[in-house]
């Protein structure tokens, strides 16, 4: 059987509004950076989207179904590098990375998000057509749990805690009837309440970080500070904003780490409410894209694997804009597309470069 | 085209191969519809987050923004210089650096302790308490760790700015005394403001830190001195470190204020008291103006203006002799054979003295009390003029007697004995003046008649302070004119004394003020004559006479307490009497009038020899102003013979910079 990929069915309206945010991503980290020790970073975020971008076309020619075969094995082969990561020593307090002869720092965590996305497309694509049993949420709970109880121990909240949206998507589009759901999510609030009890799995920083957004002025030097400062940032910038490079907030390093996890505080500041409200509307502009693409796959593991995706972005960004504005907790969650860093651009551009291939391969047969 | 791998997932997983799964099926659209209002739903949150933010929230936000990046950081205001009446300097400033330990720096401060203590001179220990005492205060705020630091601990600073950079190093004006507790306790001294004037009214225009006059007239023209700070606007980062400057307000200096204090005058009244217990003052009767004000022991203000330590502070208060205190204002003490010039006025005024001719034997029996005379021999007939210059006390019993206690008191109230005189200094005590209604308000006793007779000669219930005693000898001499004493000309323009100031001041050192005793000419001019006989060789006091000047006094031995009481003790130091001498000069309408308190001094004649001192520095001053007597030209007084260099120990040796400052301010005529 003979395959077309034509250019022609290339998202390109998609990757147009992706390179508008990544553009708005190089500029913010270009004044974010002005004044601290990491100027000139924004010229990495450029050497990471140009390597995403790549990555991004090398992964809309690989057909996806070869991926949907093969997840097992590299779901094995990045349990076991999270077990491996764990042997590492720590770095800040935390186990990441595996170093990698060359200098290059691997990082399993990011990539996990990817493979369960590949993984539950698989699972429960396979399930549809009948009701899910007990037996068949359970396994598709523990394919998740395992991943994000070692990315726990590394420890790395916010990284683990975006697995869950993948779970969600899959066992909704899988199917679970409402009785099941209900109780399920029952569990959860038990399970979370008595996880937060014990004191066992979530260190005290931890749990403060997630209760200190709700007053963060109980402890305005401590865990309520990156909370107060943010929120002052987004304040300060009003309707219009200070203008690039002129927030305060930001310029002065009131604001923490305005270049990663904090960037669309710093955003929010030099360009007000106007250029918040236009990014976010690109946002929605990107998921509605991603969810009609996903309406139009050629197959159920097609659909699963962009609404994986879908999950995953509109996690991210509701909890660190909700971050950001003192609506969420504090989890070292990024922003897809805007904050620095590799490791999260690698991911965004390689899920794209699947959802590009989603829907080449939709008239492919 | 699909690739099929040999190693496939274990069967009993269950999963279908993806090759089969779902193909052809699709997901019902409704659940991708959900999906989209579920995001529509989160993104209008979002956007509601930042509208409350930025739309609703955005002036307050501001604000919080400029108030994060903006810091005040205060610039002090130099308090007023202080000088004397022909403003020659007393009290400057000087320009001193104190090292302050900043602690959120993110940096450990612990490992450095040891080079810290050793480039500061300080020990581990001393950090330890500095840190130990304001463990409780936020982490921003920097703690004062060494004041008044010297150029090589400035250095070692500076040196080490890298590697420390907790130590942090501000310029600050602290106050220049003079040496040798020079006035001490007229000038007073400041002190960083205590926690209880911060919580009275008076102070609402201070903070805690605040440097605040703490006695002296540092404390009563606080107001005058201080000046407004000012402060800038700078703009830091979340570190604090110095982004750019926004604006200013410049610090308002405290105005200079010029005393009626006579450096000359000051000198001489050193110079005469020496080291011993006592105090000295002097005024100009015709205005009040205090002329020169000592007490002794003295204390050294250089030491409050570092911010003094405990142990300096509890030795100074705990000290028996009270260094501290200002005993020319408020030490009250009987006045002894001086108030024999009130019992004077009293007597000549009531009518009684002028006819008032006693036989002294030695002692008089009055009540069935047998009272001595000091000269145990007596002094043969007495009649008031010989009874002031010889001091008869049997002539003063029989006076005391004949008036009564109503009428003593009546009229040594209306020379301000047992009232505040308002000398504009803190702290100014009453004395006491003892009479009928007194007795019943204090011991619910009746007034003994027998009590009377030690009245008269000043002992007794009768206590004054030295400042009483001169304004009302001033007054008497003056003809009954009675003035206000005071340390500052309010009306001198160079003070610039503001109307509602000088109201309150005026209020808060409440006293019997301006007065005028009406007062017979004849009754003056027999006080004065015989008080002018007191340094005669028929006086009391021959050794206090001074050639060529019309000096006039009253010597006072004061016993401190009852012959009988005395007794009983047996002799201990404290049974010494006071030696008290007030002096005019000349013997009417004086120009000067002192008072001196000599402690322990036995006669009152010691004391008359230090007031003739006094008496005669201000002559010689007047004659060589009057007569324009250049040829003698005051030398120059070193200026370390003035003040002492702060920092340093007192051994002569001068810091060049310091001489450099102050060379030329300070001119005094060299003659005691």
């Amino acid at each position: 059987m003979r395959r077309f990929l034509s250019l022609r069915d290339f998202d390109w309206t998609l990757l147009g509004f992706v390179l508008i945010l990544s553009v708005v991503s190089v500029f913010e980290i270009y004044s974010a950076t002005l004044h601290t020790k990491f100027v000139g970073f924004y010229r990495f975020q450029i050497l990471w989207l140009c390597g995403g971008m790549a990555m991004m076309f090398l992964m809309s020619v690989i057909d996806y179904h070869l991926l949907l075969d093969i997840v097992h094995w590299i779901y094995g082969f990045f349990m076991l590098a999270l077990v491996g990561v764990l042997a590492t020593p720590k770095v800040m307090g935390a186990r990441r990375w595996i170093k990698l002869p060359g200098g290059i720092h691997f990082q399993p965590s990011e990539w996990v998000k990817l493979v369960l996305i590949v993984i539950m497309a698989r699972y429960f694509a396979g399930l549809v057509g009948r009701e899910l049993t007990w037996k068949d949420i359970f396994k598709a709970i523990a394919l998740v749990a395992i991943p994000m109880l070692l990315v726990l121990k590394q420890p790395d909240l916010g990284t683990s805690l975006t697995y869950s949206p993948v779970l969600l998507v899959g066992l909704f589009l899988g199917g679970i009837d409402w009785k099941k759901g209900a109780i399920l999510i029952l569990a959860v609030i038990l399970g979370a309440g008595g996880i937060w009890m014990s004191g066992k799995v979530l260190k005290p920083y931890q749990k403060a970080r997630l209760t200190s957004f709700i007053n963060p002025d109980a402890d305005p030097k401590g865990t309520g500070y990156q909370i107060i400062q943010s929120k002052i940032a987004v304040g300060d910038g009003g309707v219009f904003g200070r203008g690039a490079t002129r927030g305060t907030q930001t310029q002065g390093d009131f604001l923490p780490i305005p270049y990663t996890d904090f960037i669309f505080a710093a955003f929010c500041e030099e360009h007000g409410f106007i250029g918040a409200v236009i990014v976010l509307l690109i946002y929605f502009l990107v998921l509605m894209r991603l969810i009609q693409n996903a309406q139009t796959a050629a197959d159920l593991p097609g659909t699963f694997l962009v609404m994986g995706v879908v999950a995953v972005l509109i996690f991210q960004i509701a909890v660190n804009v909700g971050m950001v504005v003192g609506l969420m907790p504090v989890t070292g969650i990024p922003l897809p597309l805007m904050s620095y860093g590799g490791s999260s651009v690698l991911f965004t551009f390689l899920a794209l470069g699947m959802v590009m291939n989603v829907r080449m391969s939709r008239f492919v047969n | 085209m699909r690739i099929r791998l040999k190693l496939s997932m274990p069967r009993r997983w269950a999963v279908r191969r993806s090759e089969v799964a779902g193909r052809g099926e699709k997901v019902p659209a409704l659940k991708l519809t959900v999906f989209q209002y579920v995001i529509a739903g989160v993104m209008l949150v979002l956007v509601s987050g930042l509208w409350r933010l930025q739309v609703v929230g955005a002036q307050n936000y501001r604000a919080l923004a400029q108030a994060n990046r903006i810091r005040k950081v205060p610039i002090l205001a130099p308090r007023g210089k202080i000088l004397d009446r022909e403003g020659r300097l007393i009290v400057d400033n000087y320009p001193s650096v104190s090292c302050f330990l900043v602690r959120d720096q993110g940096h450990d401060i612990a490992p450095d302790l040891p080079l810290i203590a050793r480039g500061l001179h300080m020990t581990v220990d001393q950090i330890d308490a500095v840190l130990k005492k304001y463990r409780l205060a936020p982490k921003y705020q920097p703690l004062p760790l060494r004041q008044d630091i010297t150029p090589d601990e400035q250095e070692f600073i500076e040196a080490h700015r890298d590697e420390m950079p907790e130590l942090e190093t501000i310029q600050e004006q602290r106050r220049l005394y003079p040496k040798d507790g020079f006035a001490a306790h007229l000038i007073g001294y400041v002190g960083e403001v205590s926690e209880e004037m911060l919580n009275d009214p008076q102070y609402a225009a201070y903070e805690p830190g605040d440097v605040v006059g703490r006695s002296g007239v540092e404390a009563s023209y606080d107001q005058i001195l201080r000046g407004t700070d000012g402060s800038e606007d700078v703009v830091v980062d979340s570190h604090g470190r110095e982004m750019g400057k926004l604006g200013m307000e410049p610090a308002k200096p405290g105005h200079s204020l010029r005393l009626t204090m006579d450096i000359d005058i000051q000198r001489a009244a050193e110079n005469a008291l020496g080291d011993r217990n006592g105090a000295v003052i002097a005024m100009d009767p015709h205005t009040g103006e205090i002329l020169a004000l000592v007490s002794r022991p003295t204390f050294d203000p250089n030491d409050f203006a570092v911010r003094i330590s405990r142990d300096e502070w509890s030795k100074l208060i705990s000290d028996p002799e009270h260094p501290l205190l200002n005993k020319a204002i408020q030490a009250q003490l009987a006045p002894g054979s001086t108030f024999k010039i009130i019992m004077s006025a009293a007597g000549l005024e009531e009518g009684v003295a002028q006819t008032l001719n006693v036989h002294c034997s030695g002692g008089v029996s009055f009540y069935g009390h047998y009272q001595r005379c000091w000269v145990h021999g007596g002094h043969g007939e007495v009649n008031i003029t010989k009874g002031i210059y010889q001091s008869c006390d049997v002539f003063f019993y029989t006076l005391a007697v004949r008036l009564g206690i109503e009428k003593i008191a009546k009229w040594a109230n209306a020379f301000g004995i047992g009232v505040k005189t308002g000398i504009d200094l803190p702290n100014e005590v009453a004395g006491t003046m003892p009479s009928e209604e007194w007795k019943m308000k204090n011991f619910h006793q009746k007034w003994y008649p027998g009590e009377v007779t030690s009245v008269g000669i000043g002992q007794g219930a009768v206590t004054a302070t030295p400042v009483q005693m001169m304004r009302a000898i001033a007054g008497i001499t003056s003809g009954g004119a009675l003035k206000r004493p005071h340390v500052v000309n309010l009306n001198d323009p160079e003070n610039g004394i503001p109307q509602d100031f000088r109201t309150a001041l005026e209020e808060s050192y409440s006293g019997s003020g301006d007065r005028t005793v009406p007062f017979e000419r004849e009754d003056w001019e027999t006080i004065t004559d015989a008080m002018a006989d007191v340094t005669m060789p028929i006086g009391t006091d021959p050794s206090a006479h001074l050639e060529g000047i019309d000096f006039a006094g009253k010597t006072g031995s004061a016993q401190t307490m009852s012959n009988a009481l005395a007794a009983r003790l047996g002799h201990a130091h404290s049974m010494h009497d006071n030696a008290w001498f007030v002096g005019v000069a000349p013997r009417r309408n004086p120009d000067i009038a002192v008072c001196v308190l000599f402690e322990a001094g036995e006669h009152g004649k010691l004391a008359g020899r230090l007031a003739a001192r006094v008496i005669e520095a201000y002559v010689n001053k007047q004659r060589r102003l009057q007569h324009n007597l250049v040829a003698e030209a005051p030398k120059k007084i070193e200026v370390s013979a003035i003040w002492s260099i702060p920092g340093l120990p007192n051994d002569g040796k001068q810091k060049p910079v310091m001489t450099a400052i102050y060379a030329g301010h300070f001119m005094t005529n060299g003659n005691e």
